[in-house]
């Protein structure tokens, strides 16, 4: 099979291209699969001509309800007469490799609208919140006429924020009772969202975190100040609000040339990104040589020092 | 190189509201390093648009009594991927399994060890 990978995916390109689900659908399984995959896709997205979706990307801590919040917003996103995607990244265990993904079990009842399609895609061990292969996903779906594109990270912390580079605006969903206004100016979260969406509003600690946050989104000195929402993911409280605020956020964004300018640092930061895999990549390799395994006894046994052997293996790269 | 994880949608037919026959089963596969994606309660149409749109290598039904349920989801899959295989659990009694069997889908009821029901996913999805 994977001797005809780029033949395969000629053809499944151009079936995606007119609308065929199933196509696509195994082109994002190719993509996950195997590694020669990417660059073929990439070569032959990139002589098609450009058609940038819309990308609205949700993150924020394991729980708030990103989930529901995005089924939530399905039929807002839809009315607009957009065929909208889902992009829902869950992680990969560490130790087994295998994966629960379980954010559409929450997104259910779409199927009849043939305007929804939704992926799930397990983290396979990348740390940015995302999967390795989530920007190439991105622009099959746009191939394949999907022109609003819903990314959910996994439940982050702090510093997983990739999101930021593949995104055309961020959402980032909290909860009451959050965290105090120390949490809302530490380093991460606050500094990335463009919409920020309180999410279960009718729990108790509303008030004192839409301050706190209000507080800490007041010093930022960004040119467009990002905007509060209040919903209820699962009565639809707020949801539609919340749509139209990410539409005018983003076209303020827009005006103010912020997309632009997002859209110019994409290409470098993710350059930069698959440099580093591809280094490391390279590194692993070469400690399963038998010099590289030479190297870490000598390590081991004190011989040599971790800078010491740092620049003999980047010689070898 | 190929990174062959293999996913399984995991999906209850009908009315039915016991999770933990599935959600144990789902964690022996994810143990095995399956990728497991979970749909819970799904009408058999949810059924067939997440088979075709996460382009799973394997659907396992769970089952809840609801037999004419389940064999309608089953004949919309098989429809839609004819490759596709299915395997099913739940309390399904011995004269449904008959019949679910004839439609080439592998019983597994209650009783049944998780090792058996990972043994037929790694078969099943070609993993072994």
């Amino acid at each position: 099979m994977t001797n005809d990978l780029p033949s395969q995916i000629t053809a499944l390109l151009k079936r995606a291209g007119e609308e065929d689900r199933p196509a696509l659908a195994r082109l994002l399984s190719l993509l996950e699969r195997e590694t020669a995959a990417e660059a073929i896709i990439r070569r032959e997205l990139d002589s098609a001509p450009e058609n940038s979706p819309f990308v609205v990307g949700f993150t924020g801590a394991p729980g708030a309800g990103k989930s529901s919040l995005i089924n939530a917003l399905l039929p807002d996103a839809c009315d607009s007469g957009s065929r909208v995607a889902v992009l829902a990244v869950d992680p990969s265990s560490p130790v087994s490799g295998g994966a629960l993904l379980g954010d559409r079990v929450r997104m259910q009842g779409h199927s009849q609208g043939q305007n929804v399609f939704i992926r799930s895609m397990a983290s396979r061990g990348d740390s940015g919140g995302l999967t390795r292969i989530t920007e190439t996903a991105i622009r099959l779906l746009a191939h394949g006429g999907w022109n609003h594109i819903l990314v959910e990270t996994l439940g982050i912390g702090q510093v997983e924020l990739d999101i930021v580079n593949l995104a055309t605006t961020v959402v980032v969903v909290l909860t009451p009772g959050w965290g105090d206004s120390f949490q809302a100016n530490k380093a991460g979260l606050t500094e990335v969202g463009d919409v920020f969406v309180i999410n279960k509003a009718d729990k108790e600690g509303l008030n004192q975190t839409r301050v706190d946050l209000q507080d800490s989104l007041a010093l930022l000195s960004t040119p467009i100040s990002p905007e509060i929402a209040e919903t209820v993911a699962t009565t639809g409280q707020g949801v539609s609000e919340l749509w139209q605020m990410i539409h005018n956020q983003t076209a303020a964004m827009t005006d103010a040339g912020l997309i632009n300018q997002r859209r110019s640092l994409r290409g470098r930061k993710l350059l930069e990104k698959a440099m580093l895999r591809h280094i490391e990549s390279q590194a692993k390799d070469f400690f399963t040589t038998k010099e590289g395994e030479a190297l870490l006894e000598d390590i081991s046994q004190g011989k040599v020092t971790f800078e010491e052997a740092i620049n003999h293996v980047v010689t070898k790269l | 190189m190929s990174q062959a994880q293999k996913r399984i949608l995991m999906a209850k037919t009908g009315l039915d509201g016991h999770w933990r026959g599935p959600t144990i089963v789902a964690r022996a596969l994810r143990d095995a390093g399956f990728e497991v994606i979970m749909i819970g309660m799904a009408s058999t149409d949810d059924i067939l648009s997440a088979a075709v749109d996460e382009d799973v290598d394997l659907v396992g039904l769970n089952i809840g009594g609801h037999i004419d349920v389940a064999k309608r989801a089953i004949a919309l899959v098989q429809s839609t991927r004819p490759d596709l295989p299915i395997f099913a659990g739940g309390t399904i009694p011995p004269h449904a399994a008959k019949d679910l069997e004839a439609l080439g889908v592998e019983v597994y009821p209650p009783g049944s060890q998780l090792s058996d029901i990972v043994d037929a996913a790694e078969r099943l999805t070609g993993r072994k």
